[in-house]
């Protein structure tokens, strides 16, 4: 198959800049995809750094390190850079380095405005740390910004805003990007039931990001107005409404809770038959199951908010409507395990990830059957019962997978296998440590402690402690991932075209490293190349 | 051969993980199982709920386990080529509908009970304030500020000096406490007048937002005497973590001598520990 063409008559006629210029100008969609890895990975240390702050001071009751309103701006920072920061570009990234590769297209079908939307994100973000070091410093009402607190805040608040926005405009155009791209680009003969899973998940992922990311910028917007030109959506003594806030704001976070996942089901979709060397099993199921967990996510946002006071009938709405959201998520676990049940499994790196986002994951699942029981909810809800619950499906969930994903395609990316042994060593201390970290927060919540809060009764001293010490050697034994990134990139055992064994789909069949331009000629795509694994290749 | 590999695997995996999953659980805490009337159900229903899933869990990984252990290439297994099974995906599509209206049907009980507000024989308004509340008794005419008290506020300071060990129930205290009756009904009024605040006593099986320009409800029937402790549930901002709860429930009898020695007694006098200030603060 020519998939590859490194001296096409018409490169002559580009430019190709170096250095700086070639990062700043680039619309290949390789390159952009690394410049969105390389920013998460950035902002996954500094949002990392800013947990790291908490846990520290949170490891003994009283206050030893940080005053209560800079720790009120660490909470909220830290979820605002990991989420916007850390793992929506990384999913970006990922989507922009495979997506075309996986459907055989040469690049994205919107390559410069996919530059564009690369390069708002570090304006955004020094924005918005840049509030950090004003004089009314950082948002420090939880990364909700629920009102009136958020109203409280200083002139910074502003930036915070600009930032949010900035934020959204990128994560729109990159959704649109997906869009286009999947619905216009794919090669002959890839029909949508043909596509592997991680592109379908995206397909998905994409329409709530486009649905949901206005829904945000105008509660922000309200934020603005309310705060610097006398409104009142949500100032009870001007007639507005600050529960209406949490109604806008969850509309757009629930989905987004799923913006989040869904591309994680993808990456975990992709690995578990490559390394099962067994087809994925319900290709069809985990499409539907995908599909309705996105739609499903449109209706359950007031499942944050049970406690706002709200008519009886609503609660039970929320709460019927969240649980139905186990069925589907169920079905994708359940596929899973059967992917792998009677396979031929070999557990390198990318395998043990995956394996580790299965259960871990699946244990935040669980816990948010019971997070959606209303009366049980009024107990667990703000409590660290639910910091527990979304670290699991977020940081053994979503974080999980882009690692599973980052040493799964760091091969094809790099043209060098990465360092195994450090690779599964990495898994294990990670995993390790990510329990000790995240599990005794589900008993401080239980037993009473809020979230949120800089400091504590004497009772919840010990798992409070067990809890930093697992935060502290987690969050360090991240600095190996970089170590073992960086090592991969300057060299190391070449890779082949297929790099796994096991590995079937069109982005295996260029060579490794990928060359820049890749299927200038559409590749001829049928059930032969099984992309979606629906037999034996 | 084959089958029967998988089911001893499968029953030792099952074993092994149910042992690391109660273990896990036999160190922990739990949620109290509370003093009122549907705290003990709202407990039951969460001891239910986590039974549940932890079945549940501990039966997926056992087979995941199994899966790990049996068939990985090391041990020379093959890999199968099947793809789906309708029989296998109605089964795990409908088994786990069938568990959720099993949990779903005692939720909404015991919720319609925790919502019917009526025949509150006792009506408290509860306010929030950065950073304390205020308690008003509606029926009885009394009304006092609630703050933490002056021994956790001082040793809470950085660099106090002071070991929060060395301070009773530091941070769970407060100046005056909310003094109520066993064995009555009683409904809360909750509303605050800056920013959102949550009452909650852990104690008494729930907890709800007082949200300024709104009145939430909440109900309680608390069956047995004791001091019950809880803390600000919302971030209402940088001290959010030092507003607690105390409620102090009494006997009835008692409860009507505590509220004839507090009627007459002036607001800024009742709430003397640290609510003069609160008062002109909040004005």
């Amino acid at each position: 198959m020519s998939t590859t063409t490194a001296d096409h008559g018409h490169d002559a006629h580009h430019a190709h800049p170096t250095g700086l210029a070639r990062w700043l100008f680039t619309t290949n969609h390789k390159e952009l995809g690394t410049l969105y890895l390389v920013f998460s990975l950035t902002m996954f240390l500094v949002g990392g750094a800013m947990a790291l702050i908490i846990r520290a001071e949170l490891f003994a009751p009283g206050l030893q390190l940080v005053n209560p309103e800079f720790f009120n701006q660490m909470t909220t920072m830290h979820a605002l850079v990991m989420i916007f920061g850390a793992v929506m570009p990384a999913f970006v990234g990922l989507a922009n380095w495979m997506v075309p590769m996986m459907i055989g297209a040469p690049d994205m079908a919107l390559p410069r405005m996919n530059n564009w939307s690369f390069w708002i994100l570090p304006f955004a973000f020094t924005l918005l740390l840049s509030t950090l070091f004003m004089p009314s410093g950082g948002p420090a009402s939880g990364w909700t910004l629920y009102p009136p607190l958020s109203l409280q805040g200083g002139n910074s608040f502003a930036f915070v805003i600009v930032a949010i926005h900035l934020m959204g405009i990128s994560s729109i155009m990159g959704a649109i990007n997906i869009v286009a791209t999947i619905l216009n680009m794919r090669a002959p003969g890839m029909n949508l039931m043909r596509m592997p899973m991680f592109v379908w998940t995206w397909l998905i992922t994409a329409f709530l990001l486009v649905a949901v990311m206005p829904v945000l910028a105008g509660a922000v917007t309200m934020l603005l107005t309310d705060r610097f030109f006398g409104t009142s959506f949500f100032n009870a003594a001007g007639g507005g409404d600050p529960v209406l806030y949490q109604h806008i704001f969850w509309f757009f976070g629930h989905p987004e809770v799923y913006i989040m996942i869904l591309p994680a089901f993808g990456i975990v979709s992709e690995i578990i038959p490559t390394f099962s060397r067994k087809p994925l099993f319900g290709y069809t199921s985990m499409v539907y199951a995908t599909a309705s967990i996105a739609f499903l996510s449109f209706i359950v946002w007031a499942h944050h908010m049970f406690t706002v006071g709200m008519p009886l009938g609503a609660m039970l709405f929320f709460m019927y409507a969240t649980m139905v959201i186990a069925v589907p998520t169920g079905v994708k676990i359940f596929n899973w395990v059967a992917t792998m049940w009677r396979g031929s499994m070999t557990f390198e790196t990318p395998m043990l990830f995956a394996l580790g986002f299965v259960i871990l994951f699946t244990i935040g699942g669980l816990s948010g059957v019971m997070l959606a029981i209303v009366p049980a909810n009024f107990q667990y809800h703000d409590t660290y019962f639910v910091v527990a619950h979304f670290h699991y499906v977020l940081v053994t969930g979503a974080v999980y997978a882009i690692m599973a994903g980052a040493y799964y395609w760091l091969p094809k990316w790099t043209g060098y296998m990465y360092d195994e042994r450090l690779g599964k060593f990495h898994f294990w201390w990670s995993t390790i440590w990510v329990n000790v970290l995240f599990f005794p927060q589900h008993y401080l919540g239980l037993a009473g402690m809020p979230r949120r809060i800089p400091d504590y009764a004497v009772q919840f001293t010990e798992f409070n402690m067990i809890s930093s010490v697992g935060g502290f050697m987690f969050g360090f034994g991240q600095l190996l991932f970089v170590y073992i990134i960086i090592k991969c990139v300057r060299g190391g055992q070449p890779a082949t075209a297929e790099v796994w064994e096991g590995s079937r789909g069109l982005e295996w069949t260029v060579p490794s490293p990928a060359p820049l331009h890749t299927f200038d000629e559409p590749p001829q795509v049928d059930d032969s190349v099984t992309v979606h694994r629906l037999g034996p290749g | 051969m084959k089958k029967t590999n998988e089911l001893i695997v499968g029953i030792a995996m099952v074993a092994v993980v149910s042992v690391i999953t109660w273990g896990i659980f036999a160190v922990g805490d739990n949620m109290p199982a509370g003093v009122t009337t549907y705290s003990q159900s709202v407990y039951a229903l969460h001891n239910t709920t986590m039974a549940i899933v932890t079945v549940i869990g501990v039966l997926v990984f056992s087979a995941m386990f199994t899966s790990i252990y049996l068939h990985r290439r090391s041990r020379g297994a093959t890999a199968a080529q099947f793809t789906h099974s309708t029989k296998a995906e109605v089964i795990w599509t409908a088994i786990p509908i069938l568990i959720l209206v099993v949990i779903a049907i005692p939720a909404t009980t015991v919720l319609i009970d925790m919502e019917n507000m009526g025949d509150a024989e006792l009506n408290i308004k509860v306010t929030g304030y950065q950073w304390l509340w205020k308690y008003e008794y509606l029926e009885d005419d009394i009304s006092f500020f609630s703050a933490l008290n002056r021994e956790s506020n001082r040793a809470r300071q950085i660099g106090s000096g002071i070991n929060p060990r060395d301070v009773d129930n530091y941070l769970l205290e407060v100046d005056n406490r909310m003094v109520v009756p066993v064995n009555t009904r009683i409904r809360f009024l909750l509303t605050a007048d800056d920013v959102i605040h949550s009452w909650w006593v852990p104690d008494l099986g729930w907890k709800r937002d007082a949200i300024p320009g709104m009145i939430n409800e909440a109900w309680t029937l608390i069956e047995s005497e004791g001091i019950y402790r809880g803390q600000c549930a919302e971030l209402c901002g940088a001290d959010h973590g030092f507003m607690p709860i105390v409620v102090e429930a009494v006997s009835q009898e008692a409860y009507r001598e505590w509220v004839a020695g507090q009627r007459g007694e002036s607001l800024v006098e009742v709430g003397a520990d640290g609510a003069a200030e609160a008062v002109a603060k909040a004005d």
